[in-house]
C-alpha cells in the first residue's frame, strides 16, 4: 500500500506491506536510519519520533497510521553543523557511549524540555523511564538533560 | 635541570576529550550494522530449532525455495568448507548437522527480497525432528546417567588449583552455597551486518563485532576461502559486553551472498538476539573459608560449576577465570579450587563483562561478610586486613607484580559520604516508585560492601597482540596523522583514546582514523579491559616510530647538531623543539608521508599446570563498591539509594569516559543483582524480549559516586589499566550484601526476587558439591583428547 506522509518537513511516500511499522517505513523505505530498532516492541524508546508533535515509539505505530500526518525524527534537530542544544549537551556530558539509545533519548529529552523547561531530577527520570540505555548507567544522561535545560534558559 | 619536554597537546592523554563519534551519534548519522544498505540487497533470515535436543530426521526446503522473492535456502550440506566453528574449540555447526543441541540453534538460512518475505518463506521449510532427552541442568550433566551432549561427554574443562593444605586448622570456619542466574548482555544494537560478494570470488563483510580478525579466521575455513579473500570491515556497534565475541550472523550472510552473488543483510530481532548470542554462565558455587581469630584468612575451598550450554564458546577461559579469582583479592596461604565447565542443552554461554569474576565475587564477598560476622569484625576492616598488594602470591602461585592499591581502593570507597536518611519524601522515591502501594511503613535501609578484581588482557600464555599503523603527512590544512587500527569501538571510547594518544605523541591536533578493517593486522578483541593497554600501546609505539623517522629526516636535512642525542626533543603544535628551542616545522620534513606499523605485545604469561599453578594473568585492576539500598519488607521491592565506587585505573587517560565505564558497569551489576535473568525451563528460554527480560531503567539507577585511584601500572603505556569491567564485577555483590543487611536474610542467589526478600521463597539449597570429574589435566577436554 502507498503511504504519503510529511517527514521532517518534506512530503514523502513509500509502498509498504500493510503490517509495516512507521519505524520500518522510515528506516527501510525512506532511508532515515537515525531512529533505532532495539526492540520493535515498544520497550526501549530507541525509535522515539514525533507524530503530529506527539512523542511516540515509531515501532508501535503502523506506517498507515502516519499517512497524511506529520512525522519528525532525530534527523530534523540539527541545522547543518549546528547541533540542537540537547544534542550538544549529550556530547559534552559524555552521555553517549555506543550511541544506540541516543537518538531516542535526544528526541525524548527535547520533548521533555518543550513541555517543562526546568525539570527536576525526579521529573527527568520519570520522563525518560521509557528509554533504555545499556551503556551509560544514565548518570551522564541526567547531566546532559540538565545542561541542555540550562542552555535553553541562557 | 632538564628541559621541559612537551606541553600538553590539546585533546591529548589525560583530558576528558569529547568522543570522536559523538556528533554523528547524536545526529542519528552514525551507521550501525543494522543501518547498512546496498543496491539490490537481499535480506537473510535464520530458521532455528524449537527443541533443546533433537535429531534432525529430514529437512524439506522445496516449498521455501519456490516462494516469491526467495533467492536461496541453505542447509548444512551447502557449507563449502569446514562445517563447524568456535572461538576456542570448533564444536559449533555453521548450520545444524543431523542434530540440534539447543533451542535456537540455526538449522537453515535463506535470502529473500525483503525481511517479511524471508520470514514467511522460513515458515515453509519443513524440518522433521526426533526429540531427544535434554540435559537441562549443570549438575545433571555431571552424572554418569546423563545423556551426552557431545560424543566425548559433558565435561568441557576442569580446573584444579591447589596451594598448601586447604584443611589446615583454623579458628573459625564459614561455609556457603551460592547460585547466579543466566544474564544477557542485552546490548541495544541487535546482531547485524551486510555481506557483499566480491569480483575476486571473495567476500566483504561489514559487521558489528568485537574482534574482526578472529571472526575472519573462523569464517574463512568454513567458506573454503583463503583468509585474504575474506575482508571484514567494522560496522557501527550498538554495545557488545561480550555478546559479539562469537560469530552470529556473519557466516550465514556470507554463505547467502556467495550463493546469490548479491549483497545480503541480516539483522536479528530482539527475540532472535536472545537466541543468537551467548550469555553469562549460570554458576553454582560452594565455598568454605577458614581464618584465625584475628581475622587473617588461612584457607579457602571453592567448588565451582558453570553451565556452558551446548557449545564451547569461551567457556574454557571463563572457568579458568572464575577459578583463579575464586578467593577474591585476598592473601590466603592455603586453597583448593575446583572449577568445572559443563556442556548442557541450555543456550550456549560465553563472554560477558566480568568474565567469570562476577560469579566468583558474589560468592567470595558473601563469605567475607559471613566471616566478619563470625569474628565480630567490621567487614571493611576484614577486607583491608586481608587485601593483596604488590608482591602478594595468589592461589595460582602468581606473584602480583603490577600496581595493586587494594587497601586504598577499599578505604577511599568506604570514606565516600553516605546518603542522608530521607525525611519528607516524594512517594515516587519509595522502592518500586509509582508501583509502590505502601506508605513506606516497613522500609529498611541496608549497606553492603564488596571488593573484586579482574585480569586485563588475555591470560594463560595467550599472545593477544595488537597492531597499529600510523601515517603522518602534510595535508591541505596542515599536518595530519592517520591512525589505522582494527580495534572495535563498541561504545567504550577506544577510537577517541587512539586519537588522544596520537595527538599526545605526535604533538599535532589533526588526527583522523582510518576505518577499522582487516587490511591492517589484528588489534585483538575489545574485551578483557584490554584495548587501552594493547591498542593504546600499539598506537603509541607506531607514533614513536614515526617520530624517529621524522627526526632522522630532520637530522639529515642539517639539524644534526640541534637534534643531538643528549637534547630532549619534542613536537608540539606542529613544531619540533630541541630543549626549549624551536628548530623547525614538521611540514618541512614531510614531502613524503611517513608510515610506520607496530605491534604491541603484553608480557608473557603461562598456562596453569596440573595443580593450577602458573603465572596466568598479565595484570589486574581492582574495585570496591558500597551499596545503600532500601527494601520495602511488605512488598519485596528494592530501591538502590546510592552506589559509592572506587576503582584502580592506573592512570585515567580520559576521565569522563572512565567514569562512564564505572557507571555503566555498575548498572549492569545492579541489573544482575535485582532483575536480570534469562528464565529457562527444560532448556527453553521463557523470556526472550525486553518485556520479560528486564534491564535497569533510569528510575532504577541511583547516583553513582566514584573516585579513581591512580597508581600507574609499571611497564604499560601511560600506566593505564583498562576500566571496563571491575565495576560490573563488584556491584552485584555489594548490592546483595546491602540487601542482606536490610533484611537479615541469607539471599544466596542472584538475581534476588521480591519473594526472596520477604521470605516467601527459602534460600537455595544444595546437598553438597558434586565430586570433581575424572579429568586430571587443565586443558579443555576436547582439545586434550585431540578431537577438535
Ligand atoms: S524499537 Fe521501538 S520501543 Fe524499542
Ligand atoms: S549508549 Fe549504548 S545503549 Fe545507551
Amino acid at each position: 500500500m502507498l503511504i504519503r506522509t510529511n517527514v521532517n518537513g518534506e512530503e514523502r511516500q513509500a509502498d509498504v506491506w500493510p503490517g509495516t511499522s512507521l519505524l520500518s517505513m522510515l528506516r527501510d523505505h525512506l532511508g532515515l536510519v537515525g531512529s533505532k530498532n532495539a526492540c520493535e516492541q515498544g520497550e526501549c524508546g530507541s525509535c522515539s519520533v514525533w507524530l503530529d508533535g506527539e512523542l511516540v515509539c515509531a515501532c508501535l505505530v503502523l506506517a498507515a497510521q502516519a499517512g497524511g500526518r506529520d512525522v519528525r525524527t532525530v534527523e530534523s534537530l540539527a541545522q547543518g553543523d549546528r547541533l540542537h542544544p540537547v544534542q550538544k549537551a549529550f556530547v559534552d556530558a559524555g552521555a553517549v557511549q555506543c550511541g544506540f539509545c541516543t537518538p531516542g533519548l535526544i528526541v525524548a529529552t527535547a520533548d521533555l524540555l518543550q513541555h517543562d523547561p526546568t525539570p527536576g531530577e525526579e521529573t527527568i527520570r520519570e520522563a525518560l523511564a521509557g528509554n533504555l540505555c545499556r551503556c551509560t548507567g544514565y548518570q551522564k544522561i541526567i547531566d546532559a538533560v540538565r545542561i541542555a535545560a540550562e542552555c535553553r534558559r541562557a | 635541570m632538564s628541559t621541559k619536554v612537551a606541553e600538553r597537546t590539546r585533546g591529548g592523554v589525560g583530558e576528558s576529550v569529547r568522543r570522536v563519534d559523538g556528533v554523528p551519534k547524536v545526529k542519528g548519522q552514525f551507521l550501525y550494522g543494522s543501518d547498512l544498505w546496498a543496491e539490490e540487497m537481499l535480506w537473510g533470515y535464520t530458521l532455528r530449532s524449537p527443541h533443546p535436543h533433537a535429531r534432525i530426521v529430514s529437512i524439506d526446503i522445496s516449498r521455501a525455495l519456490s516462494s516469491t522473492g526467495v533467492h536461496a535456502v541453505l542447509v548444512a550440506s551447502d557449507v563449502p568448507g569446514r562445517k563447524t566453528y568456535g572461538l576456542e574449540i570448533p564444536d559449533q555447526p555453521v548450520l545444524a548437522i543431523d542434530r540440534v543441541r539447543y533451542q535456537g540453534e540455526a538449522v537453515a538460512v535463506l535470502a529473500a527480497n525483503d525481511l517479511e518475505l524471508a520470514r514467511r518463506a522460513a515458515e515453509r521449510i519443513t524440518v522433521a525432528y526426533e526429540v531427544l532427552p535434554a540435559v537441562a541442568d549443570m549438575e545433571q550433566a555431571l552424572r554418569s546417567d546423563a545423556p551426552n551432549v557431545h560424543d566425548f561427554g559433558n565435561v568441557l574443562r576442569h580446573i584444579r588449583i591447589a596451594r598448601g593444605d586447604y584443611n589446615t586448622p583454623a579458628d573459625v570456619w564459614v561455609e556457603g552455597y551460592y547460585e547466579t542466574g543466566m544474564q544477557d548482555q542485552a546490548m541495544l544494537g541487535p546482531e547485524s551486518g551486510l555481506a557483499i560478494p566480491a569480483e575476486d570470488g571473495g567476500i566483504d563483510l561489514y559487521v558489528a563485532t568485537q574482534w574482526l580478525h578472529v571472526d575472519r579466521d573462523q569464517i574463512a575455513p568454513c567458506l573454503d576461502l583463503p583468509p585474504d579473500k575474506v575482508r571484514l570491515h567494522l560496522a557501527g556497534i550498538g554495545g557488545a559486553f561480550g555478546a559479539r565475541e562469537d560469530l552470529s550472523m556473519h557466516l550465514h550472510a556470507c554463505l547467502l551472498a556467495l550463493r546469490t552473488r548479491k549483497p545480503v543483510k541480516m539483522v536479528y530481532s530482539r527475540e532472535e538476539s536472545f537466541y543468537g548470542h551467548v550469555h553469562r554462565h549460570p554458576a553454582r558455587i560452594w565455598m568454605r573459608h577458614g581464618a584465625t581469630r584475628g581475622g587473617m584468612l588461612t584457607s579457602v575451598y571453592a567448588r565451582i560449576v558453570i553451565d556452558g550450554g551446548a557449545y564451547a564458546s569461551s567457556s574454557t577461559a571463563v572457568i579458568a577465570n572464575a577459578s583463579t579469582f575464586a578467593a577474591g583479592p585476598y592473601e590466603v596461604p592455603n586453597a583448593l579450587v575446583e572449577g568445572t565447565a559443563v556442556y548442557t542443552n541450555n543456550p550456549p554461554c560465553g563472554a560477558m563483562r566480568g568474565f567469570g569474576a562476577v560469579q566468583a565475587c558474589v560468592a567470595h564477598e558473601a563469605q567475607m561478610d559471613k566471616l566478619a560476622r563470625a569474628l565480630r569484625l567490621d567487614p571493611v576492616e576484614l577486607r583491608v586486613k586481608n587485601a593483596v598488594s604488590t608482591g602478594s602470591v595468589l592461589p595460582t602461585g602468581q606473584i602480583i607484580r603490577g600496581s595493586a592499591p587494594v587497601r586504598e581502593v577499599i578505604r577511599r570507597c568506604a570514606a565516600i559520604e553516605l546518603p542522608p536518611a530521607p525525611s519528607e519524601r516524594d512517594p515516587l522515591t519509595y522502592p518500586g516508585g509509582a508501583g509502590n502501594v505502601s506508605r513506606g511503613e516497613r522500609l529498611r535501609r541496608g549497606v553492603g560492601f564488596a571488593v573484586g578484581y579482574k585480569n586485563i588482557a588475555y591470560s594463560g600464555g595467550f599472545d593477544d597482540s595488537a597492531e597499529c599503523r600510523v601515517k603522518l603527512f602534510s595535508g591541505p590544512g596542515g599536518v595530519i596523522a592517520e591512525v589505522h587500527s582494527a580495534a572495535a569501538e563498541v561504545g567504550q571510547g577506544v577510537h577517541t583514546l587512539l586519537v588522544q594518544i596520537a595527538r599526545e605523541e605526535l604533538g599535532i591536533d589533526t588526527v583522523v582514523l582510518h576505518p577499522a578493517d582487516t587490511s591492517v593486522g589484528s588489534a585483538g578483541s575489545s574485551s578483557a579491559s584490554r584495548q587501552t593497554m594493547m591498542s593504546g600501546g600499539a598506537v603509541q609505539m607506531a607514533c614513536r616510530a614515526v617520530r624517529d623517522v621524522l627526526f632522522e629526516r630532520a637530522r639529515r636535512a642539517g639539524l644534526d647538531r640541534e637534534l643531538a642525542p643528549d637534547i630532549p626533543v619534542a613536537i608540539r603544535d606542529g613544531q619540533i623543539f630541541a630543549g626549549a628551542r624551536r628548530v623547525g616545522a614538521l611540514v618541512e620534513f614531510l614531502d613524503e608521508p611517513i608510515e610506520q606499523t607496530r605491534v604491541y605485545h603484553h608480557r608473557k604469561t603461562t598456562p596453569l599446570d596440573r595443580d593450577g599453578q602458573g603465572d596466568p594473568h598479565v595484570t589486574f585492576a581492582f574495585a570496591a563498591q558500597r551499596a545503600v539500598v532500601e527494601v520495602d519488607e511488605d512488598l519485596g521491592l528494592v530501591r538502590v539509594v546510592q552506589i559509592a565506587a572506587a576503582q584502580d585505573v592506573g592512570h585515567a587517560l580520559n576521565p569522563q569516559s572512565v567514569f562512564g565505564q564505572i557507571e555503566g558497569g555498575t548498572a549492569q551489576g545492579l541489573g544482575f543483582a535485582l532483575m536480570e535473568e534469562i528464565q529457562l525451563k527444560d532448556g527453553r528460554i521463557r523470556n526472550p524480549s525486553f518485556t520479560d527480560y528486564l534491564i535497569p531503567t533510569i528510575l532504577d539507577m541511583p547516583p553513582v559516586v566514584s573516585v579513581l585511584i591512580e597508581e600507574p601500572e609499571p611497564g604499560v603505556p601511560y600506566g593505564a589499566k583498562g576500566a571496563g569491567e571491575p565495576s560490573a564485577i563488584v556491584s552485584t555483590a555489594a548490592i546483595l550484601a546491602a540487601l542482606r543487611d536490610a533484611t537479615g536474610r541469607e539471599l544466596n542467589r542472584v538475581p534476588v526476587r521480591p519473594d526472596d526478600l520477604i521470605g516467601l521463597a527459602p534460600p537455595v539449597q544444595s546437598s553438597g558439591p558434586p565430586p570433581a570429574p575424572n579429568v586430571p589435566y587443565p586443558e579443555p577436554v576436547p582439545k586434550a583428547l585431540g578431537i577438535l
